[in-house]
């Protein structure tokens, strides 16, 4: 089953109408998640990033495309009118997990509610359940009476995760899920994460602007800029050899550590400009405002697939 | 509670200081304290701040207004803090400007300041810095308000700048424009800065010399170079292994346990509950600094 896809998108459209106009958000954008791998998708503001993920969530339905999960069902259908098994299937683990956990429950109670929605039954009280649950995460039983507010922030965001399995999902949205939290704290969920994947093969999609944690949790990258995908590569070819110069901006842009790091950046690709806004973006290639080899094409024509080898594509008139 | 436990630094003329550690190490209470502007709740018990050769501890607030205004400049992680929500952009550039123009001799005319501020909001990499001017704080992003107050920073800052997790907001390719255009300005200036951020990576591009606070204390400092490839304080050394590299896969285990709490915080070492190497000592004697090689010093028990 190595490179079945779990779900499929193709031509995804998002538009917003705003006062300002028409933000075209996720602009043509294809590509599938395998099963049992951790697809990060990389962006800046205003990438889209999110907005996909709100897509598949079913918060918001897309203006053109298709979006299929697990070959049968659509995804286009708004969350509300999904049969229960799909939006079981499909969970999500936001950035700020202080306000996505209900302050005034308990977390027994934050992570039964799942339970009880999808009528999960282990023949144990629902408590029992809670309680492996919590304990699978990490977080001992005691944990059960606390509120959120007594947490730090790595253990709300264990708690969020712990909801998030409760429901059994095959699939889970990492939406900036470790952004907010100390590198001690992020370095704890981090574990925790590439460890459920193993013992349960949970298919992921990070969504996220760090590189540093897409090369330690993830087994692809597509990388975003205004509403499209310039560039899509396994994570080891990702970073020993990025192609795209927006990426490569990215990745020179990231301060670092150590000499290793300092090694691995691109050079020669300076950060310049600004993001420009999704209202009216650049014709033909959305970066050439900010590329230092935009060629006279690249203002007038968008970019198609360039397909090199080992799963590495890129949309960029360099590589025609 | 009892937060910063007894903290001595030592900033040169143009030394570059950073201040790293998790979220309520004390760093920002750190900051707040060298401005005198804790809260009402907040005092400094004991101890003293000398800037520019004069003990400031005791000076009268109108004292320290004057030179917070003339020689420091602050970045503040969250910019509605600095920014005030009821007076345009404009208003608020204009303000600052005008008493730099005047403390230049200079007698400000609405050209000129509107001349100024434009170029000040090029300079932090504002797209459209005509419509920032006119605009109220929160019709700006989070990423645009930082910059705005990372220029207004930029203006008052002659002497220190003073910087507490300057560039959270921003995205990377934004971050690294702004790391350059503050590295500049250090450098024509001559600036003594201090940098709080649990950002190492930024730490180490952006410092000289570091200081580690865990829970009010420092555990270590030395030259930053030296301090990111050689940690020698366990706390230390779980900061920089959690931290996710671009060159390797593999992060650390984190710290387990948390920060103490402030109203009772450990006899001894501070760190000695989350320590993976402590001893009995550790628990009821606070470690004395030891100075290593290579100006590093550490207030751990494993090094005497």
């Amino acid at each position: 089953m190595e490179n079945a896809s779990i779900l499929d998108v193709s031509r995804l459209k998002k538009y917003f109408n705003t006062p300002q106009g028409i933000v075209r958000a996720v602009d043509d954008v294809s590509f599938s998640v395998h099963r049992g791998e951790t697809l990060a998708l990389v962006g800046e503001s205003g990438s889209g990033k999110t907005t996909i993920g709100h897509v598949i969530m079913g918060l918001y339905a897309p203006d053109a495309g298709k979006v299929l999960y697990k070959g049968k069902y659509d995804l286009s259908i708004p969350i509300r009118r999904r049969p229960l098994e799909l939006k079981k299937d499909i969970q999500i683990v936001f950035q700020d997990p202080g306000t996505s956990l209900n302050p005034k429950r308990m977390i027994k109670d934050i992570i039964s509610l799942p339970l009880r929605v999808h009528k999960i039954d282990d023949g144990v009280k629902t408590y029992e359940s809670v309680a492996k649950i919590l304990d699978y995460v990490g977080l001992g039983t005691e944990y059960m009476f606390k509120y959120p507010h007594e947490l730090g922030g790595g253990e709300k965001q264990l708690v969020a995760i712990a909801r998030a399995l409760a429901a059994r999902p095959s699939f889970m949205i990492l939406d900036e899920s470790t952004s907010a939290l100390d590198v001690s704290s992020q370095a704890k969920v981090l574990k925790t994460l590439i460890r459920i994947q193993k013992e349960l093969s949970m298919t992921y999609l990070l969504i996220t602007h760090d590189l540093g944690v897409v090369r330690n949790i993830s087994s692809r990258v597509m990388i975003m800029y205004l509403g499209k995908i310039y560039e899509e590569a396994p994570t080891e070819r990702f970073f020993s050899s990025p192609l795209h110069p927006y990426t490569k901006m990215l990745l020179s842009s990231v301060p670092t550590l150590s000499e290793e790091d300092e090694r691995i950046k691109p050079q020669g690709v300076e950060s310049v400009g600004e993001i420009p806004s999704a209202v009216n973006p650049p014709t033909g290639c959305r970066f050439h405002t900010r590329c230092p080899f935009a060629k006279p094409i690249c203002s007038q024509r968008d970019p198609p697939d360039f397909i090199l080898r080992e799963g590495h594509i890129v949309r960029c008139w360099l590589y025609e | 509670m009892k937060v910063l436990n007894g903290v001595c630094m030592n900033l040169r003329k143009g030394q570059r200081i950073g201040i790293i550690g998790e979220s309520g190490s004390g760093k920002t209470t750190l900051l707040k304290s060298i401005l005198r502007i804790l809260p009402p709740n907040g005092k400094i018990v004991s101890g003293k701040i000398v800037y520019d050769g004069k003990d400031i501890t005791n000076f009268s607030e109108k004292e320290l207004s004057r030179i917070r205004r003339r020689e420091i400049g602050i970045i503040f992680q969250d910019p509605m803090a600095a920014l005030n929500p009821v007076f345009k952009v404009r208003d608020q550039l204009y303000d600052i400007l005008r008493y730099k123009l005047m403390e230049e001799g200079v007698k400000p005319t609405s050209q000129m300041l509107g001349e100024y501020s434009l170029e000040l909001l090029s300079d932090v990499r504002l797209p459209d810095p005509e419509r920032v001017l006119n605009s109220y704080p929160f019709q700006l992003s989070g990423g645009m308000r930082q910059r705005v107050m990372i220029a207004m920073a930029l203006v008052s800052a002659n002497k220190l700048l003073l910087a507490d997790e300057p560039t959270t907001n921003l995205d990377v390719t934004i971050q690294d424009q702004i790391l350059k255009l503050i590295h500049r300005l250090v450098v024509e200036k001559n600036l003594s800065t201090i940098l709080v951020s649990h950002a190492l990576g930024m730490v180490n591009r952006m410092t000289d010399e570091v200081y580690v606070l865990y829970a009010g204390d420092i555990a270590e400092h030395a030259p930053t170079s030296e301090i990111m490839k050689n940690p020698l304080h366990p706390y230390t050394q779980l900061l920089i292994s959690s931290t996710p590299r671009l060159s390797s896969v593999g992060v650390g285990e984190g710290i387990r346990g948390k920060l103490p709490d402030y109203r009772e915080p450990p006899q001894g070492c501070r760190f000695a509950p989350r320590c993976p190497y402590a001893m009995d000592k550790c628990f009821t004697v606070k470690p004395r600094v030891i100075r290593q090689n290579n100006d590093h010093h550490v207030a751990c028990h494993l090094y005497e």
